[in-house]
């Protein structure tokens, strides 16, 4: 059925259930307009790809209300904040609501939750559509008091009329029809009324976590549950060669060797009888093939010297103009891995031809389409259903753990399968993010203000996401693998590795080069902030020095580059909370570093200051104090944003003083915590201060991915405060601080 | 045959005793709140209590804790009446994705248990084998703070009856 006749129909509907309503319909149907040869009015988020309001909102005979969105909880704390603007909207208490999140067979396709994009499309798709089921709400009531819109009042499920009669909207549904397409401006509430948006409202998903409630994907036991587990080549370019699996097969609670070329994997009654047979299969597979992996030294040549695709993403004024004093500098990231504190696990259950996935994936429309391609099955019999995985912070193992679960449990029909990832597997083959270059060369005119500059960033795709069978790692180890499609930048004004490639700051002779590089030496995808980590590390450590060759403090200097005045109130805002005041003497050791970024240079806007001390013996870096000031516009949830920085400054800080993905020519060699060590708690700084700038009634911008970028910088900004030394190569491992020191 | 206690009940498993503990939690007794993180005593996600040590359940064989007392996330309280290391992670929203909590409660109610006036130079160190990616650090230590003033609160009239003795 087309939108158009499911409109007419329920338009038909409506005209039985009261004039006024097909009244205010007719006049602003958007598919009316579509049929007149009009553009079709642009509808708020991700209604304008799904107008029909029960895909968002349905409510049952009972006065029940379900929200649906196609965006997934990741520890972002989404499912509360957007609980809250649904409960703002239909004035309904919180507790309510019952919230429906990824899943093929129940909620719109949003593709991916990623890129801090799910307030933007899906909040706002959510909040539209409850503003518009509540004025429904309101005509019906209307019409059943014979009284004007404007002498009731929606409250706590029911409508409140100015004469005192009450109707619980359950009382009302018997007339509502939602399956009609949302329109645009219908009324939403006034930011000045909130009494649940931007509420601290605790998050509903933690009391199951914290007391051992069924929370994951890992703690899913349906009945007949069996445990598989897979065994990897050594190396990504390994083939099985032979295999006597007999021996595995005849192990205590082995079910099955699964065996397609050099896909490998064995299913089990019991979990530890899994990963016995997995250790037993993998002593006896004899692989053949080397991987030819590039020197990690020079990753950074490796990187420039392959072909790229260059495209010039900013190109204004005349470069070459600048009188005053010019500065170049090169920067680099390695690789760097998601490193879930859970491995991927994903559980699959082939029945009655059809393929069922609990996946922990943040896109399971686009996943269910790349299993059906792998397992030649039609889409419609491949379900797709997010469960809460461990943190994944970007394309993970968890695609390629569903695509494992799938294969294997095509298998062994009929029962429930759960695959999990041993450590060593998720560090040795989740998708990094990507190793990159940068260079940027400016220069200030008289005024102590830039007037040219000059950057390029070289990196791979930021993005291998399935898309495709071929993106998912098992597809290319069968014995017909798959192809991985042919990786295609992101193109600005998002961007991918060029993502903040282009500064905020007013300069007006400028050339931004993005060289995008579709070989990959080691498999990458995208990882919290793609491109943005790398970029806003770059040009706000080159900010620093270019302030230092100015002569200027670092603050005072962006500010005198700044024209957004929200940069600018973020700005003003952190060195005020941070007690920042220009060339303050500090004691030796100590340092302290200021960045800021607005994330995409369209979404959220942060900035950071911090202190470190940095010892000179070891070269370690103790990051004491910090403080940020950030943007999100319209404030949903405050508590969750300031858990979202947080989070970013903390898991930024591991990423820019510890983090390197190792290899040697042959394979991986970061393969658990001791050989790829992360941030832990005695390392922790000593506060972290979280200050927000509400904008009532403005857009939502999201949180998730703008910390990470700004606190990279400051703290190598720190750094080079506390030793007169800049470091321009992540990480800023206590080796290498020491080595730059001299000592 | 193995038994073990765990919160308090006595269980008896049969499964191979070189099982790790973890599994025999999750899967046999169908608790989930240790978790699986690496196997390999690197990030303390399976923490729990044996007797009143933190310890990795990922790598002692179930034949190691026969007839000793294990106790899990499950046995500090519920969603409804949570104990006050859970009471105090939900009082600080001590959790992002959460998959690391129920280990660092675990490992911070041995601490408190032991020592409930414990410092924040304390925690920080005792909380070091757990790793959380998600950077809820501050969180969680603010919440083992918040616990361990809670606990001592708990602690003093009772003392007090005993002195009183
Ligand atoms: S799972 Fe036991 S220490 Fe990591
Ligand atoms: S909250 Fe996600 S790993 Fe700690």
């Amino acid at each position: 059925m087309n939108p158009h006749t499911q409109t007419k129909l329920s338009r038909r509907r409506l005209l039985q259930t009261g004039g006024a309503l097909a009244v205010y319909f007719s006049l602003r149907d958007p598919l009316d307009a579509l049929a007149q040869g009009a553009p079709p009015p642009k509808l708020p988020g991700s209604l304008d790809k799904f107008p029909l309001l029960d895909s968002w909102i349905k409510i049952d005979a009972n006065g029940a209300i379900t929200v649906f969105t196609g965006k997934a909880e990741l520890g972002q704390g989404i499912k509360t904040a957007f609980i809250q603007l649904a409960a703002e909207e239909l004035s309904v208490e919180p507790g309510d609501l019952t919230l429906v999140t990824a899943d093929t067979g129940r909620t719109p396709n949003e593709g991916y939750t990623a890129g801090s994009h799910s307030m933007k499309d899906s909040g706002t798709a959510i909040q539209n559509a409850a503003a518009q089921v509540r004025g429904l709400l309101l005509d019906l009531a209307a019409t059943r008091f014979n009284m004007p819109r404007e002498q009731l009042k929606p409250q706590r499920g029911t409508v409140v009329a100015a004469d005192g009669r009450v109707l619980r909207y359950a009382e009302l549904v018997a007339g509502l029809d939602l399956h009609r397409p949302a329109v645009p401006g219908a009324p939403k509430a006034d930011p000045k009324t909130y009494t649940v948006i931007g509420k601290p409202l605790p998050r509903v998903d933690i009391p199951a976590k914290v007391t051992g409630g069924l929370a994951y994907v890992q703690d899913m036991r349906p009945d007949g549950l069996v445990h598989a587990r897979v065994v990897r080549p050594p190396n990504p370019a390994a083939k099985l060669k032979a295999l006597d699996s007999q021996p595995v097969e005849q192990m205590p609670g082995v079910i099955k060797v699964v065996r397609d070329g050099s896909f490998l994997a064995v299913v089990a009654a019991g979990e530890f009888q899994a990963i016995q047979a997995m250790n037993a299969l993998s002593s006896l597979a004899q692989w053949e093939g080397q991987a030819n992996l590039p020197k990690q030294a020079n990753i950074s040549d490796v990187i420039r010297a392959l072909p790229a695709q260059d495209t010039v993403i900013l190109n204004q004024g005349s470069l070459g103009q600048a009188s005053g004093r010019a500065l170049k500098a090169t920067y680099h990231r390695p690789y760097q891995m998601h490193g879930a504190i859970g491995p991927s696990c994903a559980l699959a259950q082939f029945k009655d031809g059809t393929m069922t996935v609990w996946t922990h994936s943040q896109g399971v429309y686009p996943l269910r389409d790349s299993l059906a391609e792998l397992l030649r099955m039609p889409k419609e019999q491949v379900h797709c259903i997010h469960t809460e995985g461990s943190g994944c912070y970007g394309h993970n193992g968890a695609d390629d753990a569903a695509a494992d679960a799938a294969l294997i449990a095509r298998a062994v029909p009929d029962r429930p399968v759960r695959v999990q990832w041993m450590r060593e597997q998720e560090h040795g083959w989740e998708p990094y993010g990507p190793a990159m270059v940068t260079e940027v060369q400016a220069a200030l005119d008289a005024d102590g203000k830039i007037a040219d500059w000059q950057y390029e960033v070289w990196s791979n795709t930021h993005s291998t996401r399935p898309g495709g069978a071929g993106n998912l790692l098992a597809a290319l180890h069968l014995a017909q693998p798959f192809a991985q499609p042919a990786p295609t930048p992101i193109p600005q004004p998002e961007g991918g590795g060029d993502r903040n490639g282009i500064p905020l700051y007013a300069v007006p002779n400028a050339r931004v080069t993005s060289h995008f590089i579709p070989a990959m030496p080691v498999r990458v995808s995208a990882m919290r902030g793609l491109g943005a980590y790398m970029n806003v590390f770059s040009i706000e450590s080159f900010m620093d020095e270019m302030a230092a060759l100015a002569g200027t403090d670092p603050v005072e200097f962006r500010l005198r580059h700044l024209e957004d005045t929200r940069a600018r109130d973020v700005i003003a805002l952190a060195a005020k909370e941070f007690g920042w005041k220009p060339n303050e003497p500090l004691p030796k050791g100590r340092g302290r570093g200021f960045a800021f970024a607005r994330y995409k240079n369209l979404a959220g806007y942060a900035a950071i200051a911090l202190d470190v001390e940095v010892e000179r013996e070891t070269g370690v870096v103790q990051i004491g104090r910090v403080v940020a000031a950030v943007d999100s516009g319209q404030v949903v949830n405050p508590d969750g944003i300031r858990n979202q920085i947080e989070g970013a400054i903390v898991q930024s800080a591991s990423w820019t003083l510890y983090e390197s993905v190792g290899y040697s020519e042959r394979e991986i060699t970061s393969r658990d915590w001791g050989s790829y060590p992360i941030l832990r708690f005695p390392a922790m700084p000593s506060k972290i201060d979280v200050h927000i700038i509400d904008r009532p009634g403005q857009p939502f911008l999201g949180t998730g991915e703008a910390g990470q970028g700004p606190a990279s910088a400051a703290i190598a900004n720190a750094v080079a405060s506390a030793t007169g030394v800049r470091m321009r190569s992540l990480p800023l491992s206590p080796a290498r601080v020491k080595a730059a020191i001299g000592i | 045959m193995t038994e073990l206690i765990v919160n308090g009940e006595r269980h008896t498993v049969d499964v191979d005793p070189a099982t790790p503990l973890l599994y025999v939690l999750r899967n046999e007794l169908k608790l989930n709140g240790a978790k699986f993180g690496c196997g390999l005593g690197q990030c303390g996600a399976c923490t729990v209590m044996l007797d009143s040590d933190p310890v990795f359940a990922c790598l002692i064989p179930i034949v190691a804790v026969d007839g000793r007392r294990v106790r899990t996330v499950e046995g500090l309280g519920t969603a409804e009446h949570p104990g006050p290391v859970q009471r105090a992670f939900m009082d600080e929203q001590a959790a992002q994705c959460g998959y690391c909590i129920p280990g660092m409660i675990m490992r911070a109610q041995a601490l408190l248990e032991r020592k409930a006036g414990a410092s924040e130079d304390d925690i920080r160190q005792h909380m070091e084998p757990n790793l959380c990616r998600c950077g809820t650090h501050m969180r969680i230590l603010a919440a083992v703070k918040r616990a361990a003033v809670t606990m001592r609160s708990a602690e003093k009239p009772s003392r007090q009856r005993e002195a009183g003795r």
